[in-house]
């Protein structure tokens, strides 16, 4: 019984996993697809729809602005989140707890609607459509996280560490620059990128909020509406790519961040 | 010191709030502004009216919507509660703890691509000579290709793939946090693993299995693209119907009425599931 | 309910790079309080662990009145467990914790409820059957653990360090609730814990556990005042351990303090261990005055005794003085031993 028990339960898991895997090994696997559709059978392996990719300037452009935009939200997001949550946790002012609670409502409302809502604004305030507001959306999806993540990293012992600081002689400025923020470093590596991600892939925001200047989402998905072809396998297959090099970048840097501290 | 600690807390909490203030309340006021505006002709007239709400009272079109998105949503909650409980369970139990970290990363990197893209793939998959139909030939299920791409199961399909993810993290952490000693315990009182499971392991976990829920609510209800690449637009769902107005209507103002009506409905879930909403361990 | 006798039988627990059990073999005597004493990592948990069948053995048997129990589940042994930490369950109340063996029993529940009673009668926590875990106190929290363990009527009831959460006055107060149930219930009682002054309050017998073997067995007073061993004679509270050779007429032992009566006779010329108790070092040429004269180096006033330390040449011996004596560092004293006082043990000083 018991040994019929565990095979029931591995036999599901690999049919889940096959149900969760398979479309992306399938999108990945077709990226290298010889022909032209990514459809069986698999005539590869080929590079043609990379390279096709990367001659499409479009998607190119695309691709910088991407990453442009994901970087400069994720760096300000997990900044601000790094200032709230310090704020919050070693001066505790009044109000704490409606502030924590304003500071995440953002996170209990679509990106839908966000995006809706920033975009009517900017439409009020004749600002037009540009990447710069699609920034501005990425940071205030995100900064509610960043908050969150690094608010969890700040732990009460970590206080005591400030406070011998200021006691031999440190200044506010040292005790954040050199005490409080390598603590809570793995927090805010993992804020960031987090928050990168999240950019990465964005499309609804980017969508209300971009002109000609597109983000990578917004440009496959109108590559897509005039046909189906590879090169969104190879578009696809390179979001995963440089995704995986991220999350593995901040496995790493998190790993080597904690050999460091050591904390207790 | 307690002046001192409030100015400097405030000083280092307050960009983030005014970030908030500026790119989310304010949006958030000129949407509930919007709304009471009307579109008529061309341009849009800024007295303040109800009409819209009128509208969305009235209009069996916008009510269908709305009653095709809380299906298509609910179907989408049920099901990937449903495959992720044992999965989650699965991996907090039978897999050997230095593996879990692993496996469950195995759950999410799927999502590592591009959502646009495996939105698109799943067309592929579900169209009429696509994996899907064939396999369900050869296994003698159906004689001939049905129409599976762009319908209300691909869409709750696709919406399903995606949200297994979310429900297994918060399940997985929610079957974690029991302390190791109390499936021993009840067993040392008499329990058979069914008990365990029924009436520590299950009722234990029931946070977890909310925070997904809920998470899977939230996300699921305003998303525009899985509905519209993988059911078609074929049956029209709320964000769809938003969009409609944004983009080919120019109606603003009724948009603007939908979208505070998709707000509405999440603030109610939420209220109703609050008491439940927390992954912190209950000492 | 009378409790069970246990046989345990060359009990060994291996696991990959060390043996947590080496060949232990026990008797309990039916409805006695037996506690399990040692260090960590002595084996101490395992063996507990064993007896209530969470860990199975890599060898031996375990009998629990007359029946093999070595490879039973907890569910279907006569054994119940309370637990470190408790682990009562945080999304019941304090009636549905009690109760939950009575309800696994498939015991009605009118029944049930006047067993719950009873139990939280007994361990003085009555009328509490409503409340939530999470609004007990730790002292609170122990008591409930021990009602749901006891209320099953279990042969022998296992505890896991069940004081060790508490502070010093509650672990007392829990010390003497323990001793009066027991006495009540007449279950056998194994009780697993690292502090002596516990094992000696509770125990008839107490079983000292080092590195998975057993270093000395048997009632407080013997373990105390008779330690088999150097490990058990320190493990069990303060002692001078010195080494020594046995003089001519056996019944002497030569040490670098001075020449110790001893109370056996023994070979002369061996060498052996000697354990003094500090508490039986007489002060003043009044005693026997073996040990010569030694330099008060500490003087500690601890309450009922003082804690002295003093000093010869190299040497160092550890005092324990009434109340009343009046030394400070700096004196001059004379120290002697009485012969049935000072202890050969095996193993070395």
């Amino acid at each position: 019984m018991k040994l019929l028990r565990g095979s029931i339960a591995w036999i599901y898991a690999l049919v889940v996993f096959g149900f969760i895997l398979l479309p992306v090994v399938s999108l990945v696997v077709f990226s290298f697809q010889a022909t032209n559709l990514p459809l069986p059978p698999f005539a590869g392996p080929s590079l043609r729809w990379y390279e096709a990719l990367f001659a499409d300037s479009g998607m190119v452009e695309a691709l910088r602005n991407s990453l442009i935009v994901g970087v400069i939200s994720a760096f300000f997001s997990t900044m601000l989140g790094f200032l709230s949550a310090y704020g919050l946790a070693r001066y505790r002012p009044a109000g704490a707890q409606a502030t924590r609670a304003a500071l995440m409502t953002p996170l209990g409302v679509s990106y839908l609607v966000i995006g809706f809502g920033l975009a009517i604004t900017a439409n009020e305030l004749a600002l037009g459509r540009s990447l710069v507001l699609v920034t501005l959306g990425h940071i205030i999806i995100n900064l509610p996280l960043a908050f969150a993540i690094i608010l969890s990293q700040m732990r009460d012992e970590d206080e005591t560490l400030e406070k011998a600081a200021r006691d031999l002689g440190a200044n506010e400025w040292i005790v954040i620059t050199r005490i409080a923020i390598p603590v809570v470093l793995p927090g805010l590596l993992a804020a960031f990128l987090l928050s990168f991600t999240l950019s990465w892939d964005e499309f609804i925001i980017a969508f209300f909020l971009a002109d000609f200047d597109v983000t990578l989402p917004i440009e496959i998905w109108s590559q897509l509406r005039t046909g189906l072809d590879a090169k969104t396998n190879a578009a696809g297959t390179l979001v995963f790519a440089i995704s995986v090099v991220t999350l593995t970048l901040a496995y790493v840097l998190n790993r080597a961040v904690q050999q460091r501290s050591r904390r207790p | 010191m307690t002046i001192r600690r409030n100015w400097q807390g405030w000083a280092l909490v307050g960009p983030a709030l005014l970030v908030t203030l500026v790119l989310f309340a304010a949006p958030m006021v000129m949407v509930i502004l919007t709304s009471l505006h009307r579109r008529t002709g061309g341009t849009t007239d800024r007295t303040l009216s109800l009409d819209n709400y009128v509208r969305l009272a009235t209009d069996s079109t916008i009510h269908q919507a709305l009653l095709n998105s809380l299906e298509v949503v609910g179907l989408t909650v049920f099901f990937s509660t449903l495959v992720s409980y044992p999965l989650a369970y699965i991996i907090a139990f039978r897999v050997p703890v230095k593996w879990q970290a692993l496996v469950l990363l195995l759950t999410v990197v799927p999502f590592w691509t591009s959502y646009v893209v495996r939105s698109y793939s799943w067309l592929l998959v579900l169209a009429k000579n696509g994996v899907m139909n064939q396999s369900l030939q050869s296994f003698g299920l159906i004689g001939e290709p049905i129409t599976l791409a762009n319908t209300r199961f691909a869409t709750v399909l696709a919406f399903v793939h995606f949200f297994v993810m979310v429900s297994t993290l918060t399940i997985y952490a929610s079957l974690r946090q029991i302390p190791n000693n109390l499936p021993l315990a009840a067993r040392d009182l008499g329990a058979s693993p069914w008990h365990v499971f029924t009436r520590i392991t299950l009722p234990l976990s029931i946070p977890g299995v909310t925070v997904g829920a809920f998470l899977t609510f939230v996300l699921a209800i305003g998303d525009y693209i899985t509905p519209q690449i993988v059911g078609g637009g074929n049956e029209l769902l709320l964000p769809q119907l938003l969009m409609l107005q944004v983009s080919r209507r120019g109606d603003f103002p009724l948009a603007a009425a939908m979208a505070l009506v998709l707000l509405v409905i999440v603030a109610a879930v939420y209220a109703v599931s609050a008491k439940n909403l927390t992954l912190e361990r209950r000492r | 309910m009378t409790g069970a006798g246990i046989e345990i039988e060359n009990l060994v627990k291996d696991y990959p790079g060390h043996t947590a059990l080496d060949r232990v073999s026990l008797s309990i005597d039916p409805g006695s309080y037996t506690v399990i004493l040692g260090p960590s990592g002595s084996g101490k948990t395992t063996l507990l662990a064993i007896l209530g069948g969470f860990v199975e053995p890599s060898s031996g048997v375990v009998t629990v009145d007359g029946h093999d129990v070595t490879t039973v589940a907890p569910s279907k042994r006569p054994t119940t467990t309370v637990f470190q930490d408790y682990a009562l369950f945080p999304h019941m109340t304090v009636g549905q914790n009690v109760g939950f063996g009575l309800e696994m029993r498939k015991v009605n529940k009118k029944k049930r409820g006047d067993l719950i009673s009873e139990a939280l009668e007994m361990v003085g926590l009555a009328h509490t059957s409503d409340r939530h875990i999470a609004d007990l106190s730790g002292g609170q929290r122990q008591r409930i653990a021990l009602a749901r363990a006891l209320i099953v009527k279990p042969r022998v009831l296992l505890l896991d360090e069940p004081l060790g959460a508490l502070d010093v006055k509650l672990r007392r107060q829990m010390q003497d609730e323990l001793t009066r149930i027991h006495d009540t219930v007449g279950t056998t009682f194994v009780h697993v814990t690292h502090d002596q002054e516990e094992a000696m309050s509770l125990a008839d017998t107490i079983v000292i556990l080092r590195d998975g073997r057993i270093e000395d067995m048997g009632s407080p007073e013997r373990l105390y005042l008779n330690p088999a061993t150097a490990f058990s004679a320190r493990f069990m509270g303060d002692s001078n351990v010195i080494s020594g050779t046995v003089a001519a007429g056996g019944d002497t032992v030569d040490t670098v303090w001075g020449t110790i009566g001893v109370a056996q006779t023994n070979n002369p010329n061996s060498l052996v261990t000697l354990s003094i108790r500090p508490e039986h070092l007489e002060l003043g040429p009044e005693g026997p005055g073996n040990l010569g004269e030694w330099v008060v180096h500490e003087s500690h006033f601890l309450g009922q005794r003082q804690r002295v330390v003093a000093r010869r040449d190299s040497h160092e011996v550890l005092i324990s003085l009434p109340q009343t004596a009046s030394v400070r560092p700096g004196d001059s004293v004379i120290l002697g031993v009485a012969p049935d006082r000072a202890k050969i043990v095996k193993g070395d000083a």
